[in-house]
């Protein structure tokens, strides 16, 4: 039986990808997209996980025995980033695609047929 | 349409369970730590943080977190490129109600101080240098809605970022030229400041301090970026 986290990860994941294999409008790919990224740092940070312990900020009691892996969540900080940081590039891509096409229907987009 | 949506949902599903069953042989809430363990063993020793994620993020793992800021400052040129116009102006035509302007008024000084705050205290509390930036940026993002003739001073916020940024690569360096490597720290384990403070706020050697400098960046860069996406060219 799968953990719900992992579950709720993977289903978080495969809308994203929904969205970018069916969605036409360019907003909605780029919401898949970052939805995507938030199913994968939740599937890094459930894997990090320790049941029964405690965040990994060893005062008041919670000794180095009675706290998660550290490791996943500095990772998913990092991921976090460079989440942000490619949302807003693509953001201002789709802010120039507008202004030159008029329409942000990837179909409609000239030489971008698929 | 439809079979197109029904082919993409059945290849999902496909996926979906491939990925299910290869986490099923990863077990949910057991120790699976191996260098996290020493992590958790030796960070109060080896970096005077208490906080061991951000111990992690800028001892351990520093050269994750400049590649990280790299990543950002790349990403806030990005958009100041491509959305480079001779002519740029606010082009927003209401002013926000009088409930939302004296609001912003009263909650900017407050929001700064708890950005401020999170970033200072990275390696007591959570949160650290990103989550302190991003606080700031929010602060200035309310001044942005709020006020539609509003502009962050230009010169000084893309100067600050600047600095910032070669400020954290001369504290590496600095580490280089004592320790022997790049983002050694210094300040706890040369100096040993603070080295009988752990867990109150003049410890945790050098992160503060970076965190202080990656706090100012990553505030001054994404109000930048929003500086740019609010903006439009003007016909005139």
């Amino acid at each position: 039986m799968i953990s719900v986290y992992y579950f709720g990860a993977i289903v978080l994941i495969l809308v994203g990808l929904y969205a970018i294999l069916v969605k036409k409008n360019l907003l909605k790919i780029l919401i898949g997209l970052s939805i995507m990224e938030t199913g994968v740092n939740l599937l890094l940070i459930s894997i990090g996980y320790v049941s029964g312990k405690s965040a990994p900020i060893l005062s008041e009691g919670i000794g180095p025995n009675q706290a998660v892996d550290p490791i996943p969540q500095a990772l998913v900080l990092t991921a976090i980033v460079i989440g942000v940081a490619t949302t807003a590039m693509a953001l201002s891509v789709a802010i120039l695609i507008y202004e030159k096409y008029g329409t942000l229907n990837v179909e409609e987009i000239r030489r971008l047929r698929g | 349409m439809v079979v197109k949506r029904a082919l993409a949902i059945i290849t999902l599903l496909i996926i979906g369970y491939w990925l299910a069953q290869g986490l099923a042989g990863v077990p949910f809430g057991e120790d699976k730590m191996l260098v996290g363990q020493y992590y958790l063993d030796n960070v109060k020793q080896q970096t005077g943080a208490v906080n061991a994620v951000t111990a992690v993020v800028v001892n351990y793992r520093g050269f994750d977190t400049l590649g990280e800021v790299t990543v950002l400052f790349i990403a806030s040129t990005g958009v100041g490129a491509l959305l480079w116009r001779r002519k740029k102006e606010r082009t927003a035509k209401t002013e926000g109600s009088i409930v939302l302007t004296t609001g912003t008024r009263l909650l900017f000084p407050f929001v700064m101080l708890f950005g401020a705050y999170i970033f200072i205290h990275g390696h007591l509390t959570p949160g650290g240098g990103f989550p302190g930036g991003a606080t700031i940026a929010t602060a200035f993002l309310l001044l942005y809605l709020a006020f539609i003739t509003y502009e962050i001073p230009h010169r000084g916020f893309e100067v600050t970022e600047g600095l910032a940024g070669m400020n954290y690569v001369a504290v590496g360096l600095i580490g280089l030229a004592i320790g022997g490597y790049f983002l050694f720290d210094w300040i706890w384990q040369t100096w040993q400041f603070g080295w009988d403070n752990v867990g109150r706020l003049l410890s945790g050697g050098f992160i503060p301090i970076i965190y202080t400098i990656i706090g100012i960046k990553v505030g001054t860069e994404l109000s930048g970026i929003i500086d740019n996406m609010l903006k439009e060219e003007v016909s005139k």
